[in-house]
């Protein structure tokens, strides 16, 4: 047995103390605090802990040490590999930034004939053709598609309903195929529409295409045709049966939802979340209306605050839980985005939720009318009359003009959450991200002050929910684990 | 149990010999004539082919080497031999009378042992480090090759480590991808050489289209892989390695060795493998084999697997959750939680498995891999035929977290 050394022989340079690499913490709650590190590791420790952590007197003996230096909070003298993973980690979790803008949304048309008084985009409700796209316009857009350096390419047709200018979104798509032919991207299209006027004709087409369908089902029939009126109160039995038509005609799982939260929505998650269970989806994502458009004009925005919302989310999140813990797979899919950046070395890449802000590097609008904005809600604001986010116009503009403009590099930079102020302490920041447009249109600033901004209490409650519930169940951990790997 | 050596054979013409010799087993008797003097003849019949360089007969068939001409050169082998079929490569110790044979045609478990000598000293080591000059291994792997079934499947390398061989260690891979052009290679290394770029990218420009190397992390900390390994700075050279190797888009495996050292870290260390080296290829998890220097260490080391299920389970799941390739090695099923049994694989190589009698009447028998042969000096306490599902419930294996 002598020629084995034991344990301690190997624990010898541990007498030397050790040096903190980058982390940032907050209190979780009124008993714990977290830590993260750069790459989006963390740890629950109590404050007493945390203390003796930063002031140097944490024996390696203590629980936490060894965790400590596993996930590279620390480092000590018996290695120094933490100094290879540590900048590997975040250099993959930075590495979608090279990808570039990959999404693309096409406004086609901002005609709709539905009438959502929650409407963020401020729709056209008679049938002039001025708010269609036209093809000159689709053409020059396309051009400036394909000068983006992403491999992978998704182009979503927005609206407005874009199905009312289908024949532009059949131009579009065969155009871009043939133009891939040689570009060889990997090329993916979405339309965004709520059903009701969708035909078999559409139907072969999205099904020769391999078309993903978005659709909008804000829950039961009842709540669905209230948010959303249509002529003929008829909103929610169209949008079952096209997504019921879309399954047979194009596939399964070619057909996903979104939820718009409203005042009528609150109070009824349950019935929300079983209504896509029932309409056999996977899972949902809890969405909460934007300041813009007509829900600002028609005071449905404010018809909740963020506290009401976050009511409604976490009711939603434990009712999909429970869900879970009987043994049906259901995922909430704002969750999974962040638990995506908790529990894996990946960066999700929503473009809602990272930093540097999503607008125009990682998805670009191409209006109706030729301009382009650095994101959905850009163009949504510049239908009420700011186009602060107005980068450049199809017809007039270069792609390297647009992309270096003021107008889009300028909030990018000044919103970047490791360097602005609050966020830059924040323990949160790893998995929390830039919205410059949202600040603007509530604060008039990029930046904004983050102790009012309804963003920053939305996402702080829902990281410190995500991890306390992590941290008190096992169960819940594994759940959240499958969450954030299931994209 | 299958005895793959044995020595003091009785023998004729055996001197004069070269010192070893590797040869290919043959039962054709109408083999080329050019390819007789460096093969071996397997006597089934009294029909005997003239010009092979050996011919060897069970005591049974002894008679027949009576017809054969007074200079051919002989050997008897014993009856544990009796597996010993065309296509196998043996290698002759003429001295000692003794034959190891190297490769098995009918068997999915041929590994060749590289070297005996090591840069680890570690505390589970199945296979003691010698320091000894045993390059001469190296030269009989390069003779065997050639001789290796083309359509074989898979061939393993071992050691020791094989990595210090140097030159002769890209030589072998060399000669696998010229000879056996459709074979996988699976190598263990400790992986520390690769920590050096130059070594990693001279094992990447071999090009080999399947060739994967088991590396062992025993622990996500530092202190605790080095104690195990009995080697201070280890960790850091093997985590190096596995970056480099896979830098250069080579096939990693992380092999990790479950025993009462390694246990309590086995959900951090999971966590660890999905955040920093999360493009490796497969993880395994492996029960202790009971041998060499495991032997010796057994008090410090064992530990009843019943008594790691929580520790493995959330290790496993955490890592097929995060979807990593993740499999178990070593552990029969009886002493697994159920929910681990799909990640459980017969592991054991067919020449040092067996079952116990616990396993007799176990339905469950055919799926499960057993024990390692030397596992009669331990095994769990909780070995015994799988009961019915209902009846598990509340067994030391089954528990909910």
């Amino acid at each position: 047995m002598s020629k084995f050394q034991p344990l301690s022989d190997y624990q010898q340079s541990l007498v030397d103390g050790y040096q903190l690499l980058p982390f940032r913490f907050t209190a979780l709650d009124d008993r714990e605090y977290v830590l993260t590190n750069q790459a989006g590791e963390f740890i629950v420790m109590e404050r007493s802990t945390l203390e003796a952590l930063v002031r140097h007197r944490l024996p390696a003996t203590n629980q936490f040490y060894d965790d400590l230096k596993s996930k590279h909070f620390i480092i000590d003298h018996d290695s120094s590999v933490a100094m290879d993973l540590l900048p590997l980690k975040v250099r993959t979790k930075l590495g979608r930034l090279a990808d570039f803008t990959g999404l693309h949304l096409f406004v086609v048309s901002l005609r709709c004939e539905h009438s959502c008084p929650y409407c963020q985009v401020s729709r056209q409700s008679d049938n002039k053709l001025a708010f269609d796209m036209s093809v000159e316009t689709a053409e020059k857009a396309l051009v400036l598609v394909f000068r983006s350096p992403s491999r992978g390419i998704k182009i979503e047709f927005q609206g407005g309903e874009p199905l009312l200018n289908f024949s532009l979104i059949r131009y579009i798509v065969e155009r871009a195929e043939a133009w891939n032919l040689a570009e060889r991207r990997d090329l993916q299209f979405v339309i965004a529409t709520n059903l009701a006027v969708i035909t078999d004709e559409i139907l072969e087409f999205c099904r020769d295409h391999d078309i993903l369908i978005s659709t909008s089902l804000d829950g039961p029939a009842d709540l669905h045709n209230a948010n959303r009126p249509r002529p003929g109160n008829d909103s929610y039995e169209r949008a079952i049966a096209g997504i019921s038509r879309v399954r047979d005609a194009v596939g399964r799982d070619r057909v996903s939802a979104l939820m718009t939260t409203t005042k009528l929505s609150l109070g009824r998650v349950r019935e929300i979340i079983d209504e896509y269970v029932k309409q056999g989806f996977r899972g949902i994502f809890l969405r909460l209306m934007s300041p813009y458009g007509f829900a600002v004009k028609t005071k449905w925005f404010k018809a909740y605050d963020v506290d009401e919302w976050l009511e409604f989310y976490f009711a939603g999140l434990n009712y999909i839980l429970e869900l879970n813990r009987s043994g049906n797979s259901f995922t909430e899919f704002y969750a999974a985005t962040i638990l995506a950046k908790m529990l894996t070395p990946f960066e999700p890449g929503f473009v809602d939720l990272r930093s540097p802000a999503g607008v125009g590097i990682a998805a670009i609008v191409y209006n109706y009318d030729g301009d382009v904005y650095a994101s959905d809600e850009s163009r949504m604001l510049a239908e009420m009359g700011d186009k602060t986010f107005r980068i450049g116009n199809v017809h007039r503009d270069r792609y390297e003009d647009i992309m270096t403009s003021d107008a889009l590099l300028g909030p990018i930079e000044e919103s970047f959450a490791a360097s602005v102020p609050m966020c830059s302490d924040c323990a949160f920041e790893p998995f929390c991200g830039a919205d410059p447009v949202f600040h603007h249109a509530t604060q008039g600033d990029v930046v904004g002050r983050k102790p009012i901004s309804a963003f920053c209490t939305r996402n702080m409650a829902i990281f410190r929910r995500l991890i306390t519930l992590m941290r008190d169940d096992d169960e819940v951990r594994r759940i959240f684990v499958r969450w954030a790997n299931s994209r | 149990m299958i005895m793959l050596s044995t020595r003091g054979l009785e023998s004729r013409n055996l001197s004069g010999s070269p010192a070893r010799m590797v040869m290919r087993v043959s039962e054709q008797h109408d083999r080329p004539k050019g390819l007789r003097a460096r093969e071996a003849f397997l006597i089934t019949d009294s029909n005997l082919p003239e010009g092979f360089g050996l011919y060897m007969a069970f005591a049974k068939d002894a008679a027949s080497l009576g017809g054969l001409p007074s200079q051919a050169k002989t050997i008897i082998l014993p009856d544990e031999l009796v597996y010993l079929a065309d296509g196998d490569v043996m290698r002759l110790w003429p001295k000692n009378n003794a034959i190891r044979v190297l490769y098995r045609r009918n068997s999915f478990h041929n590994h060749f042992l590289l070297t005996e000598r090591c840069n680890h000293y570690c505390l589970m080591c199945s296979q003691p480090p010698k320091n000894i000059d045993d390059g001469w291994i190296a030269d009989d792997v390069l003779a065997a090759i050639p001789l290796i079934d083309p359509s074989a499947q898979e061939i393993g390398f071992t050691g020791g480590e094989p990595t210090l061989l140097g030159d002769d260690f890209f030589r072998i891979l060399r000669a696998m991808k010229s000879y056996l052009p459709r074979t996988a290679v699976h190598i263990l290394s400790n992986g520390r050489l690769f920590s050096s770029p130059e070594f990693a990218k001279r094992y990447a420009d071999i090009r080999h289209f399947d060739a994967m190397i088991g590396i062992p992390l025993y622990s996500d900390v530092s202190t605790i892989h080095d104690y195990v390994v009995q080697s201070d700075g280890a960790f850091d050279e093997t985590i190096r390695g596995i970056l480099n190797l896979k830098h250069y888009g080579q096939k990693v495996e992380i092999r990790v060795v479950v025993h009462r050292q390694t246990y309590a870290r086995l959900p951090p260390l999971a966590e660890f493998l999905a955040r920093n080296l999360t493009f490796v290829d497969h993880i395994a998890l492996m029960g202790l084999e009971i041998t060499g220097f495991t032997r010796a260490n057994l008090e410090s080391l064992w530990i009843d697997p019943v008594n790691y299920q929580q520790e493995l389970y959330r290790a496993v799941s955490f890592l097929a959750d995060s979807r990593m390739n993740v499999s178990i090695y070593n552990h029969q099923l009886c002493v697994l939680d159920e929910r681990l049994w799909p990640f459980a694989r017969k592991s054991i190589s067919d020449w040092k498995n067996e079952y116990m009698p616990e396993c007799l009447g176990c339905r469950e028998k055919e799926n499960c891999g057993g024990f390692f042969a030397s596992a009669k000096i331990r095994y769990s306490d909780h070995i015994g035929p799988s009961p019915s599902s209902e009846s598990r419930k509340g067994t030391p294996a089954s528990f909910s977290i």
